[in-house]
């Protein structure tokens, strides 16, 4: 394939954020453009989860230094609504509960308010539910959930499905995925991992966390990164996953020492 | 005491001005006496033993002390200054264009019908609107059903025996200064009355919200559910309403006979005065029910979001052996209102059982109480309530505040509270925000979840208004 000239979806240019006066993330960079499947490793602590969060704008995330492009727009500069109606999805590592409030309620507001974001008409009640069927059975959910309040009392691994729920109904342009697949069982992983091939196409990137090297396996990304210690210091292919399966987060921190 | 001698003093002013023979004014001067009273009874044609029993109240009242507020912050009230009777007022506004903008706005947000607009706005309207003659027509079916659904003050003509019976049963006028006060001069209301064995096939006042309008600060309501009957009765009206009389002291009487079921929902919004505090209606109501007969129940629903200080507990007696007694109550104060509410359960019967749930979400400057009592006779065998009071927190600067008293004189009588505080939590507005919620909409979904066990006891359209109303009422309480 002869590469057109493109932009990058995603730019993060040397990227300084913590909470408080504290840095977690120091002076990370990260490009991704559209279609592409990126996949972050790296140890616990090793700041994952606080980049998923400086991207989709948590309040008490504090971006000291750098620089993020989202579709040619300034990400820094927009609130956390404008940045999902923009397309930019988390699936959060730890979905939040919410009492009393209806699944059903929540997914039908969610879709219409970034559909009225993006100049789109709100979804008839109809389309909505078909749409939302066809999800649920692919994610091998029960059409009961959208009775119950958003993600109370639901298994670890309903929760996980939940988050690829919504993905599936918000139609993001990037999604970013923190963990998703911990905490599923084999059928879930490959309902969840289905979920995701499905909706690749040449518009939509994903950027996923996660800590197995089979689901490198099963999603063929197109890069692999090693996160240590608030940076991402190594970048490669598939390949990259399984020299860190092989060696350990320990080979990959000395050579980065050693450098 | 001070408060005859103001009266006194009025009295004697009143007769000077020569007032008891004038009886074509629209509205009374300001002040009471009994020869206001006269005035009231005269104007709505009374007969004379209402006007006596107005009369008898108003004794009583002088001799009443005027409550003393743990709670609340509240300026004194003169009585001498209002106005006790004034003629239903006629339309004011000739479109809707000359609305105040705000009102306007929140009318559009619920969602209301531009004809029901002009109705609520006071907007002169033709003799044919949709919604009078939908009422017209429900109003022959509920005829043909034996189910009397008219004003109180008809009532007092048409059906005196009924009235004569219960009005004053449950509430009687020496119960507290406010109820006696409205004894006294209460101005209008509604009247419902459902036979044997009839089920009301529709939730009353939904088509004749316009009804319950202009019954004037001092409303009052008399309910009787005759054995086996069902009713459902919607009081009030989400739109925002405003009214130049501070006062209102309302009284609402529910009378349940046996294996009746009496549901009363409220949706309460008062105008609240301003971001400042400067201003908004002092809503006293004294709303009780009584279930007499056996296998009886009664359940309140309310939604409170208005008024600058809210003082109302619906209570239930529960007299009839196996009757039950609910409360469902959701309390929003925003900027410096200041809510006390709650309900009172008095077990008498046997087996009789109660349920209190109660939600208070306090925003801004505002305080928010509750305040419940589970009482316990003797003969209350094996008699149950289960309390749960949770307040919800947005801001520093609000307050909860819980006081649930239970007193029991029945060993086998069992009670159950919990209570919980609080704070909106910021990881679910942040979880609501990344899916394309703003701040507001975030806020009114957890809110309105919060609200949840409330808010499925109304009525469903009731509902879908009451939850826009809350979100409206929470608008930049947080963020
Ligand atoms: N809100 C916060 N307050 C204080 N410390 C924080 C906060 N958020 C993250 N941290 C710290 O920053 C570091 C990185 O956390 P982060 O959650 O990003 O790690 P992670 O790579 O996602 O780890 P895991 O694989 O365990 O999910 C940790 O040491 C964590 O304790
Ligand atoms: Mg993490």
């Amino acid at each position: 394939m002869i590469p057109i000239e493109q932009k990058p979806l995603l730019e993060i240019r040397n990227l300084t954020a913590g909470v408080e006066s504290k840095p977690i993330l120091r002076g990370l960079n990260l490009t991704i453009y559209a279609g592409e499947t990126h996949v972050v490793m790296g140890q616990n602590g090793s700041g994952k989860s606080t980049l998923s969060y400086v991207l989709a704008g948590k309040p008490d995330y504090v971006v000291m230094e750098g620089e993020i492009w989202f579709k040619g727009k300034n990400l820094l500069e927009m609130s956390p609504e404008a940045r999902a109606g923009e397309g930019l999805f988390l699936a959060f590592q730890y979905p939040i509960e919410i009492p009393g409030l209806s699944m059903g309620t929540f997914l039908k507001t969610a879709v219409n308010e970034v559909r009225a974001y993006r100049g789109l008409p709100s979804l008839d009640a109809r389309t909505f539910l078909a749409l939302q069927r066809e999800k649920l059975a692919e994610l091998g959910l029960s059409s009961d959930i959208m009775g119950r309040s958003v993600n109370e009392g639901f298994s670890g691994g309903e929760k996980k499905k939940n988050e690829i729920l919504q993905m599936a109904m918000l139609d993001p342009d990037l999604a970013i995925l923190d963990e998703t697949d911990s905490g599923l069982d084999l059928d879930a992983i490959k309902q969840v991992t289905a979920g995701i091939l499905k909706m690749k196409n040449s518009q939509r990137a994903f950027l996923i966390i996660t800590h197995y090297p089979q689901i490198v396996e099963y999603l063929q990304p197109d890069k692999v990164h090693i996160m240590i210690n608030g940076r991402i210091e190594y970048s490669g292919g598939i390949e990259l996953a399984a020299l860190l399966e092989k060696e350990g987060y320990e080979y990959f921190k000395l050579q980065s020492y050693q450098n | 005491m001070e408060n005859n001698q103001v009266l006194e003093h009025y009295l004697d002013t009143e007769y000077k001005y020569g007032f008891t023979s004038d009886i074509d004014t629209e509205t009374a001067p300001a002040g009471l006496s009994e020869d206001i009273i006269r005035f009231i009874s005269q104007k709505k044609e009374e007969p004379d033993w209402m006007l006596e029993r107005r009369l008898q109240a108003y004794r009583r009242w002088k001799e009443m002390p005027e409550p003393a507020w743990a709670k609340l912050r509240i300026e004194k009230i003169n009585f001498d200054q209002i106005i006790y009777y004034a003629a239903p007022k006629k339309a004011k506004l000739n479109s809707l264009d000359e609305l105040d903008p705000e009102i306007k706005a929140t009318f559009d947000k619920l969602g209301i019908s531009l004809e029901e607009q002009k109705m609520l706005a006071g907007v002169a309207v033709d003799a044919v609107v949709d919604s009078v003659s939908v009422a017209t027509t429900y109003k022959a079916k509920l005829a043909e059903l034996g189910i009397i659904f008219c004003p109180l003050s008809e009532a007092i003509r048409e059906y005196p025996e009924l009235v004569k019976k219960y009005l004053g049963t449950v509430v009687p006028p020496h119960d507290n200064f406010y109820a006696c006060l409205n004894s006294a001069v209460f101005s209008d209301g509604s009247f419902v009355y459902v036979p044997k064995g009839v089920r009301c096939p529709i939730e009353l006042s939904t088509y004749f919200r316009i009804n319950t309008m202009n019954t004037g600060q001092f409303e009052r309501t008399l309910i009787i559910a005759d054995e086996g009957s069902y009713v459902s009765y919607l009081e009030g009206c989400t739109a925002p309403r405003r009214d130049e009389n501070q006062l209102h002291a309302a009284v609402v009487e529910l009378i349940a006979l046996e294996g009746a079921e009496i549901k009363y929902s409220t949706v309460q919004n008062w105008y609240p005065g301003d971001k400042h505090g400067r201003g908004g209606i002092y809503n006293f109501v004294t709303k009780r029910g009584i279930c007499k007969g056996a296998y009886s129940k009664i359940s309140w629903t309310q939604v409170e979001t208005g008024s600058a200080i809210t003082w109302k507990y619906p209570s239930v007696i529960l007299k009839g052996d196996h009757s039950v007694g609910e409360f469902y109550s959701v309390a929003v104060t925003n900027h410096h209102q200041q809510a006390d509410t709650g309900t009172k359960m008095i077990h008498l019967g046997a087996h009789t059982r109660s349920v209190i749930i109660s939600k208070g979400i306090s925003a801004g400057q505002s305080h928010n109480s509750y305040r419940g009592l589970v009482k316990f006779a003797r003969t209350a065998h094996k008699a149950r309530n289960y309390s749960q009071c949770d307040s919800l927190l947005l801001g520093p600067n609000c307050g909860a505040h819980t006081f649930p008293y239970i007193e029991t004189n029945c060993p086998t009588a069992v009670a159950e509270h919990e209570a919980t505080t609080s704070k909106i939590s910021d990881d679910q507005l942040f979880y609501l925000r990344q899916r394309g919620l703003d701040l507001e909409k975030a806020v009114a979904m957890i809110v309105g979840g919060y609200c949840r066990e409330v808010l499925q006891h109304l009525p469903m359209e009731f509902a879908v208004e009451a939850r826009k109303l809350l979100a409206i009422s929470l608008e930049g309480s947080v963020g």
